[in-house]
């Protein structure tokens, strides 16, 4: 996808997409909805590099043998993807391009407070994936995405530091949305909208800028450790020098747990939202779910240890963590079950973006539920570093992040590009990529369970019809993503004019223009109802013209 | 903003205040006060009292509200969150390593290599 904006100036309106196109325009923009557009266009660009690599390590995989890739180069792809995935796609995703878009727009302001450092945060964020880029085409970085010490301080061979330098980079522009997000909800509500009439996507985004706020700054030091431990030989991990490898674990997980919260507490708030709107119901225990957010934000930061279990680290520590990881179950299961009242006698419409959010349940379900096997201490020595592992947290990141991502992108396209996709094709995408993802990664978790160790390519040949099989899945998932894209593109010039409200859903967003206004709203908007006023018809902009979830069941 | 004018003044004296700091803890690295411990408490006091500089005056929390103190006292939670269970597993490898070469405490306790030769090989 380009950055060029709706060429079809004469169709739409004023808004802020075609009220000026030149490029200095697009890449010195404060407006936070074109920085959300350079965002979508920047992590789709990432999302593809990311895919690419793990799909020729999946073909790699195919076989027992090593006949596509050498060891080092396969151990280069899996990390490109790591990185690529987690730093510069899962992380910034749902809150840099439909946080940056929305959390202004739903609470009724003309942009966010601080819209310059906005701006940076993407520049700094771009400064940092294309160092990232740079170590994986400069010869790349085989030392999986976590860059545990001693391997990356002592002997990985590799560019390390440019990789390590790049994670670092991006991470402040994880904390300038962080600060922008967390600013404007406090100080920059519509009249009206009071803490508990914000919608639980704000919500969402809340709790996660806390989380970036607290979290990264951690991981951006101790990437900074192994940076001056791998160039001028200080001693903090390598025990020679009487460091501790151990501690890198530590503060490393410190970020890099609350970091799924990071990539999951957004996807929950959009699937709160999908949910809703598809049942047309307020939602069922909407402040159990607002405080389920904290506390998961919260509790996220006393379970990292659970990911050292079988290293050196003591054994009381390792009881626990494992005591304190079952606790960030309870906020996670009280929002599934207040969902699942939700969709308990609401008027439930089987929209693409309502797709993805069953998807994002069942999937969610099976990654958390899988999670608790692993918390647990004794499986945990049986599963620990197979593809039980893997299975677990693509359920939860692919499963939860991307399906969340995904429902959201769809459900908001309207809002953002102000025309409809082709909902037949979009549902045929989003069956694909659910049937693409469980081929793939549910016969991980019977590899895991038999012993396939993960980050191996070389394996006993019991084991290759599981990973034929989840080859095969890959490229069913990627075939369903690239229908996605496709039909996405064609919208952007083809799709059907969206109107106000497609949906017929409730929220500031959907009062003001599909594409909206540069300044977002015509006149200050002023609330009124409680949130999600399913029992209020709505007020301004449900159009019968336009398309409406109805048709599409 | 209604932040109050700071005199230069004051940010000289602290910016001077930072710098005797800074050269008190040089200077105390140097002296051995018999146990590792202490050398560390002296060191990260000196230290804990340069950030409270720079936070209240250098970043202005003395003029903010109180919104404010919450944000960096919450960042100090944090920090204890970090650091506390970080310690749960520095402090405690003793422990185990410890009790692997006891009597369990609610047996009768014989010395523990003659009453279960086989399972103790485990732990050398």
């Amino acid at each position: 996808m380009s950055s060029a904006p709706d060429t079809s100036a004469t169709a739409m309106p004023k808004n802020y997409l075609n009220e000026k196109i030149t490029v200095s325009s697009w890449l010195l923009t404060l407006d936070h909805k074109r920085i959300a557009i350079l965002y979508l266009v920047s992590l789709l660009a990432f999302f593809l590099i990311g895919g690419l690599a793990a799909l020729v390590f999946r073909v790699e995989l195919m076989t027992p043998e090593a006949d596509v890739l050498r060891s080092e180069t396969y151990n280069k792809f899996f990390t490109t993807h790591g990185i690529v995935m987690i730093f510069f796609f899962l992380i910034p995703s749902i809150p840099a391009v439909l946080g940056n878009f929305l959390v202004p727009v739903m609470i009724g302001a003309r942009d966010f407070a601080f819209p310059k450092i906005n701006l940076a945060s993407w520049y700094v964020f771009m400064f940092g994936g294309v160092l990232a880029l740079i170590a994986t085409i400069a010869g790349g970085v085989e030392t999986g995405w976590t860059f545990y010490t001693p391997y990356s301080t002592m002997y990985a061979n590799s560019n390390v530091i440019l990789a390590v330098c790049g994670a670092f980079i991006a991470g402040f522009s994880s904390i300038m949305t962080g600060l922008n997000f967390i600013v404007t909800i406090h100080k920059m509500r519509a009249p009206g909208l009071t803490w508990f009439r914000l919608p639980l996507f704000i919500w969402a985004m809340y709790a996660t800028a806390l989380v970036i706020l607290l979290g990264t700054p951690v991981v951006a030091i101790t990437l900074v450790m192994i940076f001056v431990e791998r160039a001028f030989g200080f001693g903090i991990f390598d025990p020679a020098l009487g460091g501790d490898p151990i501690l890198f674990q530590h503060l490393f997980w410190f970020y890099s747990h609350p970091a799924v919260y990071i990539m999951i507490l957004p996807a929950m708030g959009v699937v709160s939202e999908l949910i809703s709107c598809f049942s047309k119901r307020r939602l069922y225990g909407y402040r159990v779910i607002v405080f389920s957010s904290l506390a998961i934000a919260v509790i996220g930061f006393f379970v990292w240890g659970h990911h050292m279990f079988v290293s050196s680290q003591s054994t009381f520590a390792g009881l626990t963590f494992s005591f304190l990881t079952f606790f960030v179950a309870v906020p996670t299961a009280l929002k599934m079950l207040n969902w699942i009242m939700t969709l308990h006698k609401g008027s439930v419409s089987l929209a693409s973006p309502m797709l993805y959010a069953f998807g994002f349940l069942g999937l969610f379900v099976i990654g958390g539920l899988t999670g608790l096997f692993l918390s647990t201490l004794a499986t945990d020595i049986h599963l620990h570093d197979t593809y039980f592992v893997v299975a677990h947290f693509h359920y939860v990141m692919v499963g939860g992040g991307v399906m969340g991502f995904l429902g959201g992108l769809h459900f908001w396209w309207p809002k953002i590009t102000g025309r409809m996709y082709p909902e037949g094709l979009a549902i045929f995408a989003a069956i694909v990529i659910f049937i693409g993802f469980n081929l793939t990664f549910f016969p991980q978790f019977q590899l895991g369970v038999h012993g396939m160790p993960r980050r191996y390519h070389v394996y006993p040949e019991e084991f290759q019809v599981l990973h034929i099989a989840s080859s095969t899945g890959a490229m069913v998932l990627g075939f369903g993503y690239l229908i996605m894209g496709a039909y996405l593109i064609w919208s952007l010039k083809f799709g059907k004019i969206a109107g106000k409200n497609p949906w017929n859903a409730r929220g500031l967003e959907w009062e003001t223009d599909s594409p909206p206004p540069t300044h977002n709203f015509h006149e200050t908007p002023v609330v009124r109802h409680p949130v999600y006023a399913y029992e209020y018809a709505s007020e301004t902009s449900n159009e019968p013209d336009v398309q409406s979830e109805k048709g599409h069941v | 903003m209604d932040h109050p004018v700071v005199p230069v003044k004051t940010y000289l004296t602290i910016f001077g205040a930072l710098m005797v700091l800074t050269a008190l803890t040089v200077w105390v690295a140097f002296i051995d006060f018999g146990h590792g411990l202490l050398n560390d408490t002296v060191a990260m006091s000196i230290a804990v009292l340069k950030a409270l500089l720079v936070l209240v005056i250098f970043m202005h929390l003395k003029y903010s509200a109180k919104i404010l103190w919450l944000i960096a006292g919450s960042s100090v939670i944090w920090m204890i969150i970090m650091i506390g269970l970080t310690l749960t597993d520095y402090r405690s490898r003793e422990w185990i390593e410890s009790q692997a070469h006891r009597a369990i405490p609610w047996a009768s306790n014989p010395p523990i290599e003659q009453a279960a030769p086989a399972a103790d090989d485990g732990h050398h």
